[in-house]
């Protein structure tokens, strides 16, 4: 074995190939983690709900159900080591009909098979007690305190960040397009001519798991992308209540939602809607009409003059709904992890053991315990609400702080920086690491002060800068005597 | 010939009627003021403009210094003023209000800085 | 933590900030403005087109010239300035406030006894239009792009479409076609263009720059880089996604309208009006906290910076008679809007001085008369050319027209009529 030839190698870098990553770090392997983008968390991973859901909406007959439960379950863990934004919010399912009460029965019962902890079927008095911002013309619904909310980028960066800490390697803008096998190793190919080698492969690629197992001619499924269409509201709405807010699910999805997101800002959606170009991350007036007419219904105070942002996301789904984990029947040494729908983002640090198990048992890989696997990870001081009296020492330290850069959300230069030494050097990887633009203003003002930023740190040039790679230039070229 | 004109002169931007006959204006309408009919003549016989830019400089704080001509220009010497000011690299300091260039193309007018750069 | 004392302190030195500080500083109280870019001068120095001071200097200056016209002014007076310092939080002690400031030294504790807010506006963005389609690059709002191009040299993109016809995207449609980069078309939602008359002819109309009235943009496409936007006829308060066409572009610039950026104001217990976004304020300037005043695009967003100018100076003045405790004691009276009036500023009156309004109409009327009335009494009468949206009114209240109102100061009502 070369020195350069990995144990293992995962394709994709979202809250699954991430939460892989670590627990890779965490045992005597080499290990890697290969994405086509300039950073991890550009997929599917960073455009979702951000929920941990409450283990109550699907049947405990599937796969996705065990791993949510235990996915959930293990988060208070991975929040104490890595420090990412959770809380434990809980869910709230409002019904406002008799005949919505009869499903919300079913939850209740499929929530308790499934083994979903404290849940409770309430009527009207009760959740309004615990939601006085609900429509009080509800008729009754299902409680889930141990539900909650996560921010799913800065999760999913802490994970990369912890399993790099620990020895895997993070390889960037590497799309993977073809693939080897001799027997012993795979040798995986990029887009523009690189080779990684590894022992085993691991198919974590989200949307295109179907393409990656193609590459190497593992089993032939498709993934259906459904879309979700969400829409983000300012801090300072009215309309912030204190659980996640789910209408009684439809058939296919579980509705649109009023969720208040770990940042202080609501945020309602998604939609779903089935198509067919993996690319199509666009919204419409149609759906942002219904959006606000069915949120509306719930919670009072959801106003479009609160609105700050819109985006949607793809939903990697397979015909059978379930998630597909298991070693290839047909590819060798390599392990399948598609059709991670909702609740990916919940299940994936259950599906990370699942993996491991696998690749153990299966696959006969021998796991060791690494003896100097650190479980935490550096933090840096944010200067979000801090009092006159911290921020001052904070300067006193790095006078980088006293510079604010993002106005809306309160962010210095000191934690741009920081980003950018992380390896976050694209506007949109230091907006999910930092939240600079994500607030009020959309960008408006800090742009181009991150722009010199990234610039200065990097030696960049201005005008190559993207906003997430592949050409996604966030200016033209400078004026100069050459111009037409 | 008849021809309507929005006056540029002022915020409350008349819509100004006019008629020309071979190359004088015989009548005109719609102005609230007299320099409204000023505007009008020069508009029809040889339109100017005041033109606005930047200019790079070697100043670390302000790479590109705001300047503008001191007076209208006629709008055909536009684009020539404009490659002329962007090819040049100015040393600061400058002061507002000093030149920048001179008589451009013998038409009268000035390219003045319209801010102080200290360096 | 440094600690300082001034008897005002002036958040933001654009404008208004500087217009209110050399006020105070003249009449001999100490004064400091605290700005948070790394000079003084606020929006005006991207402003690089002529067309300021028109009114106060009667000239057509360009923006920068303005501000230092200004910025002389207020080191003649001796006011003191910290740069590259913003302000967090205000807090009240009684009289006395404490103005925290964060910059590279550390947190300033500025203790004063007079504060003006004079923090700007910030520009609505396409999440507060709700525009859908894709994320690409290539979509920012007008002020950045202007920022971008007049001060950073960076040509924002080489195709655009500007969505809305407020001032700034048609003055930005024009730096563009100056710099190279080609205008495609502006997209304007309303039946009437909102910018001024003057700058769609030499903005639009010099360079055949197409202006498409009561149309929206229905989507913006493309995948890392905008492509191309989906244009659509406005009816009955939808797209009408029928008549919809395609415009490629590889940039789109939003001039949609400003906000008054006022979370350090409100975070300070500082009431806002739903129609201006900015504070209420009473005839001295003042807002509901004692002590803390506002004028500026922080108070209500303005079109001409003559009048930013123009009321920040009585704000100045208004400071002064409270820090030397000689404001006039009679009961102030609230003014209000009436047909076809927007909003109106300030919100209360006084009798016994001469006092400014400003004000906004709802509709364009060709020919309007203003009317000043107290219950059925006119106070005040008088006709204008015409009235539009987007350019700012006012009037001067002076003593003798509410001379005869008795001395709980009545409501006063100011309405348009069109005739
Ligand atoms: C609208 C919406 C709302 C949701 N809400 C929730 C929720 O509230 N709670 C919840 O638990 N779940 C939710 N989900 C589901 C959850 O987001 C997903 O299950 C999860 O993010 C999937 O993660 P992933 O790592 O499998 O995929 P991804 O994040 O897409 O990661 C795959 C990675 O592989 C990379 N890749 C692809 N092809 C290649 C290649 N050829 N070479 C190299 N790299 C490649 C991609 O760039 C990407 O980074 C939601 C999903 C959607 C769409
Ligand atoms: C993009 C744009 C284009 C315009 N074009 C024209 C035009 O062509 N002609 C015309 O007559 N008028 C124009 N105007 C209007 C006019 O110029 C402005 O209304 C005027 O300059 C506003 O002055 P201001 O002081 O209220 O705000 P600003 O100039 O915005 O100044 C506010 C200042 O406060 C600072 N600040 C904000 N918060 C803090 C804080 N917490 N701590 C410290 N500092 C802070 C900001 O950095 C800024 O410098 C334009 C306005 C804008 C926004
Ligand atoms: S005619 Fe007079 S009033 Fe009318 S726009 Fe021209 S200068 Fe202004």
């Amino acid at each position: 074995m070369n020195s350069m030839d990995y144990d293992v190698v995962v394709v994709g870098s979202g809250v699954v190939g991430a939460s892989i990553a670590r627990l890779l770090s965490s045992y005597e392997l080499k290990a890697a983690v290969i994405e086509k983008f300039p950073d991890a968390c550009f997929g599917v991973s960073k455009a979702n709900s951000g929920i941990i859901h409450g283990a109550f909406h699907h049947a405990t007959t599937t796969l996705k159900a065990r791993l949510e439960l235990k996915g959930n379950m293990m988060y208070d863990q991975l929040h104490k080591e890595l420090g990412f934004p959770f809380k434990r919010t809980g869910i709230i399912v409002a019904a406002f009909s008799s005949e919505e009460m009869k499903t919300v029965r079913l939850l209740y019962k499929q929530g308790v098979a499934n083994g979903a902890p404290g849940i409770e079927i309430c009527g009207s008095e009760r959740l309004l007690n615990l939601e006085p911002g609900l429509n009080p013309d509800i008729a009754g619904g299902l409680y889930a305190p141990f539900a909650g909310v996560v921010e799913p980028y800065r999760f999913v960066f802490s994970l990369m960040e912890s399993a790099q800490l620990n020895g895997l390697d993070f390889i960037r803008d590497f799309e993977v397009v073809r693939s080897s096998y001799d027997g012993k190793l795979h040798q995986v190919f990029s887009s523009d001519g690189r080779a990684v080698a590894a022992s085993f492969v691991i198919n974590a690629a989200g949307l295109y798991a179907d393409k990656i197992s193609e590459i190497f001619n593992g089993e032939k499924f498709k993934i259906h992308p459904r879309k979700g269409e969400e829409f983000l509201l300012d801090r300072n709405s009215p309309a912030r209540p204190n659980n996640v807010i789910f209408p009684v699910p439809a058939k296919e999805s579980k509705g649109m939602l009023v969720i208040p997101t770990v940042e202080g800002t609501t945020m309602i959606g998604p939609t779903s809607e089935k198509i067919d170009d993996k690319e199509d991350s666009s919204t419409t007036y149609s759906n942002m009409e219904r959006i606000f007419l069915q949120a509306s219904r719930m919670v009072s105070g959801i106003s479009r003059r609160d609105v700050i942002t819109s985006f949607s996301g793809l939903r990697p789904v397979l015909e059978n709904e379930d998630f597909l984990i298991e070693k290839s029947q047909m590819a060798p040494a390599f392990i399948q992890v598609a059709g991670i729908q909702s609740p990916g983002l919940t299940a994936a640090p259950a599906i990370a053991e699942y993996v491991l198990e696998i690749l153990s048992k299966d696959c006969g890989l021998k796991l060791e315990k690494k003896k100097s696997f650190i479980p935490e990870i550096s933090r840096t001081e944010k200067i979000y609400g801090i009092s006159p009296e911290k921020l001052d020492e904070l300067i006193e330290k790095n006078p980088a702080y006293g510079n604010i850069v993002c106005r809306c959300e309160q962010i210095s230069e000191a934690e741009i920086v920081d980003a950018i030494r992380k390896g976050h050097t694209t506007i949109d990887g230091i907006k999910f690491y930092t939240r600079s633009g994500m607030g009020r203003c959309q960008g408006g003002f800090c742009t181009y002060k991150i722009l010199k930023i990234i610039s200065r740190e990097t030696g960049i040039p201005i005008d190559h800068i993207t906003r997430r790679g592949n050409g996604s230039f966030i200016t033209g070229e400078r004026i100069s005597g050459e111009l037409k | 010939m008849k021809k309507k004109l929005i006056c540029i002169i002022c915020p409350a931007g008349c819509t100004i009627e006019t008629e020309t006959d071979d190359a004088d204006l015989v009548k005109v309408s719609g102005n609230k003021c007299p320099r409204g009919a000023e505007y009008a003549r020069k508009e029809l016989l040889s339109p100017e403009r005041t033109v606005t830019a930047v200019v790079p400089s070697d100043s670390e704080v302000l790479p590109f210094i705001p300047v503008r001509t001191d007076k209208a220009i006629s709008r055909n010497l536009v684009s020539q003023l404009l490659k002329t000011i962007y090819s040049i690299k100015v040393k600061t300091p400058v002061k507002r209000g000093s030149v920048l260039i001179e008589n451009f193309q013998a038409s009268g007018v000035n390219v003045i800085f319209s801010r102080s750069v200290k360096n | 933590m440094i600690k300082k004392t001034y008897d005002a302190i002036i958040i933001g030195g654009g404008a208004a900030g500087l217009s209110a500080a050399w006020n105070v500083a003249k009449a001999g109280f100490s004064t400091a403005i605290i700005e948070r870019e790394n000079c003084l001068g606020g929006i005006l120095n991207q402003c690089i087109h002529t067309g300021f001071g028109l009114h106060r200097f009667g000239k057509e200056l360009s923006g920068p010239e303005y501000a230092e016209m200004d910025i002389d002014l207020v080191a003649a007076n001796k006011v003191d300035s910290f740069i590259n310092t913003t302000v967090f939080e205000i807090r009240s002690n009684g009289i006395l406030k404490s103005v925290f400031a964060s910059s590279a030294e550390g947190v300033t504790e500025f203790e004063t006894r007079a504060v003006i807010l004079s923090m700007g506006c910030r520009e609505r963005n396409r999440g507060n239009l709700g525009i859908p389609g894709t994320r690409p690059s290539g979509i920012m709002t007008a002020g950045l792009a202007q920022r971008l191009l007049n001060i950073e040299g960076y040509l924002p993109g080489r195709k655009a479409v500007i969505i809305g016809s407020g001032d700034i995207g048609l003055i930005m449609a024009r730096r563009l076609t100056w710099s190279g980069a080609i205008v495609m078309g502006v997209i304007e939602i309303l039946p009437y263009p909102s910018g001024l008359a003057r700058n769609i002819a030499q903005c639009l109309d010099d360079f055949e720059i197409p202006l498409y009235l009561g149309h929206t943009v229905s989507a913006i496409n493309g995948k890392e880089r905008v492509e191309s936007v989906d244009v659509s006829p406005f009816k009955d308060g939808v797209p009408s996604l029928s008549g919809t066409f395609k415009i490629d572009c590889d940039t789109v610039l939003i001039s949609a309208g400003l906000i008054p950026e006022n979370e350090l104001s409100v975070k300070a217990g500082v009431k806002l009006s739903n129609a201006t976004g900015g504070p209420y304020v009473d005839s001295s300037m003042m807002t509901n906290v004692p002590g803390i005043f506002a004028c500026g695009n922080v108070l209500h967003v303005h079109d001409l910076v003559d009048y930013v100018s123009e009321e920040s100076e009585n704000c100045g003045s208004a400071v002064v008679s409270y820090l030397s405790s000689d404001e006039c004691s009679c009961t102030q009276g609230n003014i209000s809007a009436g047909s076809n009036i927007k909003y109106i500023v300030p919100s209360k009156y006084r009798t016994g001085i001469p006092q400014k309004f400003y004000m906004r109409s709802l509709m364009p009327f060709e020919n309007a008369m203003l009317t000043v009335k107290c219950a059925d009494k006119i106070l005040f009468e008088r006709k204008l050319k015409y009235v539009r949206p987007p350019e700012m009114q006012s009037f001067t209240l002076t003593p003798e027209m509410t001379d005869g109102l008795n001395e709980n100061s009545p409501e006063i009502n100011v309405s348009l009529t069109e005739v």
